[in-house]
């Protein structure tokens, strides 16, 4: 049997095949002498196929068939076989496979061989790919050699100790006693793995936190030598002495500071030493100064401190270097609730991000700046916003669009300035206004009674130009239908009236019912509008044509709404003026969007109609009692489903989503109920009701939520911050949830509060939502 | 890169750290592939299988590879942070946690090439193909579950070239051949 051909001849063998057929052959040849090899359990060359198998894996051919033969490699006296087969083991086992544990043995040996580049490799392959069995088995083994002088393996019996901690939580005590004098070490392979095993066991409890507390002032010392010593070439990266060090060593003060008064008096100094002192010029530095920010914003660090951090970020936007602008726009995203008017200073430069060319700078920049919207720079911000918004990628678009419309809500100066800003969104980013909006938008123009004519001016000249985009056509057809009577006697006093006739105003409307542009949502609308019409305008024959030829259109929607318009022409047209009368002003329930709506309008009399109406498409049953009056109600409220257009986007009843209860301990309750305000399935609206049942108050109840990072999150302002006792009411605060990927809802939650003179936390999972809410 | 994580808080942030939370892993993996998408090494600090592997890696890649130059060498990616940066005709390509920090993780990159570098003498992605091994050899003496374990490039080396040293010498055995090969080792 000739000796199999040696690797570094397969590789090039391998790279001249001109096509994948032809190296799919080599391979499968290669791989057939090897497993015959493999069967004739050789030694001598196990170790030179197993590598050539490592090879022909990693160009994705399967290898499966040489686990077994790695562990044989492990389990060789020769050290070139155990390189091979740790590596081998590390790149073909996995810990969902059994096949792994027979590694433990070996690798109990291999930690106590006599040369340590042996006890290295099962140092390293336990710390890699160690399974919670194996981490359990080795565990004291590692915990020994992490008590060795040796500092080569020090360093690594260090972080295969994390490795353990993470996959065992439970072994975590076992090496704390080991850890008395790491930081005394001078080397700095073992300070930094040292620093890290720390690091890990506060980050995991809170006892071990406040246990090494004590290193602080060690800690500081550290640092501060290596900030101060002269150059060592050893741990020289460009002028800083082992930088990785230190950003370690800053990462550890950051966890160790947090929350603790005197841990963050006790590093405040050294903190401002390194971000006055270290060199920016290249990236190593700015590594430093980046976690340096990190740490001054965790920890109760003094404002003069803050400051100098938010300007270190504050510089960073106006590198050069377009990493360092991302971290800073990332870094002060965080801040911008805590430290927001230090951040405000440097909103101009924020706002020139906007104009980079990278995506995520951009997407930062622009939610940064939408943070920082505020009364008094509304006008300027908003300008460029929109500036953004007519040159931004698709992606940015809703987004944006969304942002824009929520700023000018807050913050709007005037109502015509509110209303400019609406229609320059709609006529420039329409067709990427989320679904949402229409109903919010209807509702801000119905409640901006002074505006009217101009809003209504405005639109039907937009609808002039271009019909193509829907939420502004469905926002123009409902405020032509309501406002049209504005629109004809020319009463605009904001600009120019224009002069338009009756006939061309319903030319528009019937265009946009027969246009190929328009959806069936936007021909409802229009139908509608037409229909208000008749009451508005004169040629009331005109629009009974419109309608009576719709009630045969094939789509069912507009059909159904052409019968029931065509009823109200022929058998109630003395309840049509009062039906059709103008919107009046809507009272708002939920700070995002009408999700009821305050009916003063149909005061006709009780009478029997009857109830073949079915509920529109999607709507659930109501509640209404089968009463006389019910039935007209209910007619009515259908009605007024149509007339209002919002048949598809809100409910007037919390329908369909039963609510739950998210939490329930030491007599605080948190229930959550789910709304559906708008069409936009990917929303979820849930309102936490917070109670007590114990007999004394929560005060400073502080309700935090945080979700995975698919989604997106709103936490809208709490309806108080006592949960006053003995269930005598409720806290109630909204979360907005944006669910893109339909991804099944979770959610963590965090309460803090007072409750008889101590301070509770709690956290918790709530995993129990009903699948409506997120389907 | 549609993506934003968010966690929603009504108060200011200086609390008690958040315990439920901790770190599962600094990073997550690192890859190398060429220009044209072909893998050069593959670190993995997490468990998974093939399957998912080779997805993942698949359309990182691709997700990579479609980057303008002018773009930041982050990226967010699924629940992760890329970061990543291109030496010659070689993509570097690590996965971080979301607390971790970038810009060091660019540092730790730039070692590893420097090592690379070192150890093959003015290194070149023929040098990782026909010796990935070694390749591997010497990033598991830099980094060890994904943090590195020895900041000093000089030790790194040293550590590297006495292990191949191991190698070339056939085990004796007789036991004073082994013991004067561990006294040879240790003095160093």
């Amino acid at each position: 049997m000739p000796a199999p051909i040696r690797l570094r001849e397969l590789i090039r063998t391998i790279r001249t095949a001109r096509t994948q057929a032809e190296e799919r052959e080599m391979i499968q040849k290669e791989c057939a002498a090897i497993r015959s090899s493999f069967r004739e359990e050789d030694n001598t060359y196990r170790c030179r196929n197993v590598a050539k198998l490592l090879y022909m894996h990693m160009l994705g051919y399967p290898a499966h068939f040489g686990q077994l033969e790695c562990l044989k490699l492990i389990a060789s006296q020769k050290f070139t076989d155990k390189r091979i087969g740790y590596l081998g083991a590390m790149l073909l086992l996995d810990e969902r496979q059994d096949v792994h544990l027979l590694m433990t043995n070996c690798i109990k040996n291999d930690l106590n061989h006599s040369t340590q580049y042996v006890q290295g490799l099962a140092l390293c392959t336990l710390g890699c790919m160690g399974s919670s069995e194996m981490c359990r088995d080795l565990a004291g083994e590692v915990e020994k050699l992490l008590k060795t002088s040796n500092s080569y393996l020090r360093k690594k019996a260090a972080l295969c100790a994390v490795h353990v901690i993470r996959k065992v939580p439970e072994l975590m005590e076992m090496f704390l006693p080991a850890t008395k004098n790491l930081l005394s070490e001078k080397n700095h392979g073992v300070l930094h793995t040292s620093v890290v095993l720390l690091t890990e066991m506060c980050e995991r409890s809170p006892d071990m936190l406040a246990h090494f507390r004590k290193l602080v002032p060690q800690l500081v010392r550290i640092l501060k030598n290596l900030i101060m010593s002269g150059y060592s070439p050893e741990h020289d990266v460009s002028g800083i002495s082992d930088p990785f060090l230190q950003v370690r060593i800053l990462r550890l003060l950051r966890i160790l500071g947090k929350g603790d008064d005197d841990s963050s008096e006790a590093m405040n100094d050294i903190l401002a030493q390194v971000a006055t002192n270290t060199e920016t010029s290249k990236n190593v530095g700015n590594a430093i100064l980046y976690e340096t920010v990190l740490t001054i914003m965790d920890i109760k660090s003094e404002s003069g401190l803050r400051v100098l951090a938010i300007n270190i970020l504050g510089r960073f936007l106006l590198n050069n270097d377009k990493n360092i602008r991302y971290v800073a726009l990332t870094s002060l995203l965080k801040t911008v609730q805590t430290d927001h008017n230090a951040v405000q200073r440097h909103r101009s430069t924020i706002v020139d991000c906007l104009k980079d060319l990278d995506v995520s700078i951009k997407r930062r920049a622009m939610e940064l700046s939408f943070a920082l919207v505020n009364g008094n720079n509304i006008r300027g911000m908003m300008k460029e916003l929109l500036y953004f918004l007519d040159s931004c990628d698709p992606e940015f678009k809703a987004d944006c669009a969304s942002g824009v419309f929520l700023a000018a809500e807050k913050y709007a100066p005037s109502k015509r300035w509110h209303i400019d800003t609406i229609m320059r969104v709609l006529t420039t980013a329409g067709s990427y206004v989320r679904d949402d909006s229409v109903p919010n938008l209807i509702q801000l123009i119905t409640n901006s009674v002074e505006m009217h004519a101009y809003t209504v001016q405005r639109l039907y000249k937009a609808l002039l130009d271009d019909i193509s985009q829907q939420p502004l056509v469905q926002v123009a057809s409902w405020c032509i239908g309501e406002y049209g009577d504005l629109l004809i006697s020319g009463q605009c006093e904001e600009e120019e009236p224009i002069q338009v006739t009756e006939d061309e105003v319903l030319d528009v409307l019937e265009g946009l019912l027969v246009s190929n542009l328009s959806s069936p949502v936007t021909r409802g609308y229009s139908l509608t509008a037409i229909m208000k019409l008749s009451t508005r305008f004169s040629s009331v024959n005109r629009i009974k044509k419109v309608v009576s030829i719709y009630g045969s259109s094939i789509d069912v929607e507009l059909q159904q709404r052409a019968v029931e318009y065509n009823a109200l022409f022929k058998k109630y047209d003395h309840m049509r003026p009062a039906l059709l009368e103008r919107m009046p002003i809507m009272e708002k329930t939920a700070s995002n969007g009408p999700t009821e709506i305050v009916q003063t309008n149909g005061e006709a009399e009780p009478s029997v109609v009857e109830p073949k109406h079915p509920p529109p498409v999607g709507q659930p049953a109501s509640q209404v009692k089968n009463t006389v009056f019910g039935l007209v109600s209910r007619c009515l409220s259908l009605m007024a489903f149509y007339l209002f257009d919002l048949s598809k986007t809100v409910n007037f009843l919390s329908i369909g989503i039963p609510p739950m209860t998210a939490y329930n301990k030491n007599g605080l309750k948190i229930d959550f109920t789910f709304e559906r305000a708008n069409p936009n399935p990917n929303v979820a609206v849930i309102t936490i009701h917070a109670s007590n049942s114990t007999e004394a108050d929560m005060t400073d109840f502080v309700f935090q939520a945080a979700v995975p990072k698919t989604f997106q999150l709103q936490l809208l302002s709490p309806s108080s911050n006592v949960v006053p006792a003995l269930n005598q009411g409720t806290v109630t605060q909204v979360i907005r949830v944006l669910n893109q990927q339909k991804q099944q809802l979770r959610m963590r939650i965090k309460l803090t509060y007072i409750h008889k003179g101590s301070a509770v936390q709690d956290l918790a999972e709530v995993n129990n939502f009903p699948p409506q809410s997120w389907q | 890169v549609q993506q934003s994580h968010c966690v929603a808080s009504a108060s200011a942030a200086n609390q008690e750290p958040d315990f439920s939370r901790p770190s599962t892993r600094s990073m997550q993996f690192m890859l190398l592939f060429s220009r044209q998408g072909k893998l050069r090494l593959q670190k993995w600090y997490v468990p998974l299988s093939d399957k998912e592997k080779k997805k993942i890696t698949r359309e990182l890649v691709q997700t990579v590879l479609a980057r303008k130059p002018k773009m930041c060498s982050f990226l967010e990616w699924r629940d992760l942070k890329i970061v990543y940066k291109r030496y010659a005709s070689l993509y570097f390509c690590c996965a971080i946690e979301d607390q971790d920090n970038e810009l060091i993780t660019l540092e730790i990159i730039h070692r590893y090439v420097e090592l690379l570098d070192k150890y093959f003498g003015s290194v070149c992605e023929l040098d990782i193909i026909f010796n990935f091994e070694k390749a591997y050899f010497i990033l598991d003496e830099f980094l060890l579950g994904g943090e590195a374990q020895e900041t000093s490039k000089k030790n790194v080396l040293k550590a590297i070239e006495q292990a191949d040293l191991l190698q070339e010498v056939r085990w004796q055995t007789d036991s004073f051949f082994h013991l004067v090969f561990q006294l040879i080792l240790r003095s160093n």
